[in-house]
């Protein structure tokens, strides 16, 4: 079993579990720490550069970018977190049964994983907005689905290799039923890498997020979302740099996090792939 | 080896089924969305008549089975249809667009492979340098940076501020270029138009930075890791005791071990340029295949959807496959099955 010191002792996962807590510690309390309301503006101070004022300048319609900066973090955390939640529990379900019953029922699930598989994952969540139609919870369904594909892949092939390993067999010899066998013998021990494969998820979906809201298929205006600031500064790039520097900056602090947890988890899992 | 024969043809077979499906599932979903490709193409207060006989003539009226089938049929033949935005036939449009992005891909993927071997070598060679550190440091930003918004930084950077490359398109307005394959960069190289090839690259350069940016931090984290990996087998100290030079160890050696997971990472580097290639045209306001497709699936071009689909999924896929068949072929371990 993996003992806490060595959580500790990996500065990769601490630095990176310490950026995170910022973002989150960001989101809880954007209310306070935001110095401006996120919608409101005043056309007077429209489009001015960063100031004691107005740390990160003001966009164009006069609204605090230092602000939507910030509850943008809420926006960028949940989605993120939703889009790892729904396409893990769906993922690993799918793969733990396919990989657990095999046959007919792997085949058709694995089939229809080929198929999730078969387009670029940005690709494929930019169709499925579309079909679902447009707006930020239907991003989120999106890139979730997208997601799907390499974790039941992921669950399926540990599921195999555990299945045929001594305790697991030794559980099914004497009675234990499919349910507990998953749940006792074979989730413990596939969680790991599913968790390392859901940090780094993490960072992705907010990148991919912010690129459907960046299309004007995610999160719509006035939402703070910081793909979707990107997407109205960029008409200003010719006067007004502030605008798609910051949202970009936080974007980038976020999925940075999420790479170092991701990386760090797996030298602590398995120190020999450093 | 005729095993091997067999395995590939069965795989092509499996991947041409997969990407047949998968274009069938876009088909429906996309004839099931609510919204009238005819009222985007007319507008809202377009007559009655008018209406009909769009409808009509892109069979529009007809069941969704039969609209499949004819649909099916013609692209069997190799026709893709009309595009209902542009009137033009689906497969002149692509043929327009398709070489733009080709030229870009291959311009900056040829420049970001080569550089991200020889970063991630070197810096597994000079392992725990400030040589190592800053490439690791710079592979890990450009891999958590979205690359639309590097797109964006660059333009304010290098195009605004400094206004060395310009904002927009590929090449110059009032640059003549005389047309044979639709590629700037070889009708300009075929007619020795030096002016073109100048405005051609000083257009490409940004665009070319942020399509290299996410494979190069990519490749040249798997090489390094890799590297220090294949340095510490057997093999390469054997290499060394029968007194090869450093280099040869290096590169005739360590190298071609340390490129097989670069090679099975390929479809999986693909399908992040793929998704990079469209916000990087939508940025950068290039005549490409991802704009192409995001600018179809908007207004609801099904003809031009499907086609951009089909190909962006072909695409991906034979990528796959290859990088498959190469594994295979370069590591006797991997398995057939």
């Amino acid at each position: 079993m993996i003992e806490f010191s060595s959580f500790k002792k990996n500065k990769l996962f601490i630095i990176g579990v310490g950026m995170s807590g910022m973002v989150i510690l960001c989101g809880i309390f954007a209310p306070w720490i935001a110095t401006h309301g996120m919608t409101e503006g005043t056309l007077q101070y429209r489009l001015k550069p960063p100031s004691t004022d107005h740390l990160f300048g003001t966009d164009q319609l006069g609204r605090d970018v230092f602000s939507r900066v910030i509850h943008g973090a809420r926006l960028s955390l949940l989605s993120g977190s939703m889009v790892v939640l729904i396409s893990a529990v769906i993922g690993v379900s799918l793969g733990v049964l396919a990989g657990y019953r095999g046959g007919i029922i792997d085949n058709f699930l694995m089939r229809l994983t080929d198929l999730l598989l078969a387009f670029p994952s940005f690709l494929l969540a930019m169709l499925v907005v579309t079909i679902l139609g447009l707006g930020l919870k239907n991003a989120v369904l999106a890139v979730a689905i997208a997601y799907i594909g390499p974790l039941s892949r992921l669950a399926r092939g540990t599921t195999i290799k555990l299945k045929g390993i001594e305790f697991v067999e030794a559980a099914r010899a004497v009675g234990g039923g499919p349910w507990h066998n998953i749940l006792v013998h074979i989730l413990p021990n596939i969680i790991s890498s599913i968790l390392i494969q859901m940090a780094l998820n993490f960072g992705a979906a907010i990148v991919d997020i912010a690129g459907l809201s960046f299309l004007g298929l995610g999160a719509q205006p006035p939402q703070p979302e910081w793909g979707a600031m990107l997407s109205s500064g960029r008409y200003y790039v010719q006067t007004a740099w502030w605008l798609c520097t910051f949202p970009g900056l936080a974007i980038m602090f976020l999925v940075l996090a999420c790479v170092f947890v991701g990386d760090g988890f797996r030298e602590i899992l398995d120190p020999k792939h450093g | 080896m005729v095993g091997n024969y067999v395995w590939i043809l069965r795989r092509l077979f499996y991947t041409v089924i997969v990407v047949f499906a998968l274009t069938t599932v876009v088909f429906l979903s996309l004839h099931l969305l609510p919204g009238d490709p005819v009222h985007a193409l007319v507008g809202e207060r377009a007559s009655h008549e008018s209406v009909e006989r769009i409808r009509l003539k892109y069979n529009l009226d007809k069941p969704l089975y039969i609209q499949y089938a004819t649909w099916l049929r013609n692209v069997l033949r190799g026709d893709f249809g009309t595009s209902i935005l542009s009137k033009r036939p689906v497969i002149d449009e692509i043929m327009a667009k398709l070489p733009h992005t080709l030229e870009l891909i291959i311009l900056s993927q040829s420049i970001a492979i080569l550089l991200a071997i020889f970063l991630g070598v070197l810096s597994a060679v000079k392992q725990h340098t400030i040589l190592d550190y800053l490439t690791t440091v710079l592979s890990v930003l450009g891999v958590s940076m979205p690359a639309f918004w590097l797109a964006l930084m660059l333009i304010i950077t290098f195009s605004v501020k400094l206004d060395w490359f310009p904002t927009h398109g590929l090449m110059g307005t009032g640059v003549p270029l005389r047309t044979i394959s639709q590629s700037y960069l070889i009708d300009a190289l075929l007619t020795g138009n030096l002016l073109a090839l100048g405005s051609f690259l000083k257009h490409a350069f940004l665009p070319c930075v942020v399509l290299a940016t996410i494979p190069l931090s990519y490749i040249t984290r798997l090489t390094r890791s890799s590297m220090l990996e294949v340095m510490n087998e057997e093999y390469v100290w054997t290499a060394r005791a029968k007194g090869l030079s450093e280099f040869k160890v290096i590169f005739k050696h360590a190298l071609r071990n340390a490129l097989i997971p670069v090679i099975i990472m390929s479809g999986v580097i693909t399908g992040l340029l793929m998704g990079g290639a469209v916000l990087t045209e939508t940025v950068f306001g290039l005549p490409g295949m991802g704009r192409l497709l995001v600018d179809s699936i908007a207004v609801r071009d099904f003809p031009v959807a499907l086609a951009c689909v089909l190909l962006f999924a072909a695409g991906y896929n034979l990528i796959n496959l290859a990088a498959d068949i190469v594994c295979g072929l370069v590591d006797v371990r991997a398995s057939y099955d």
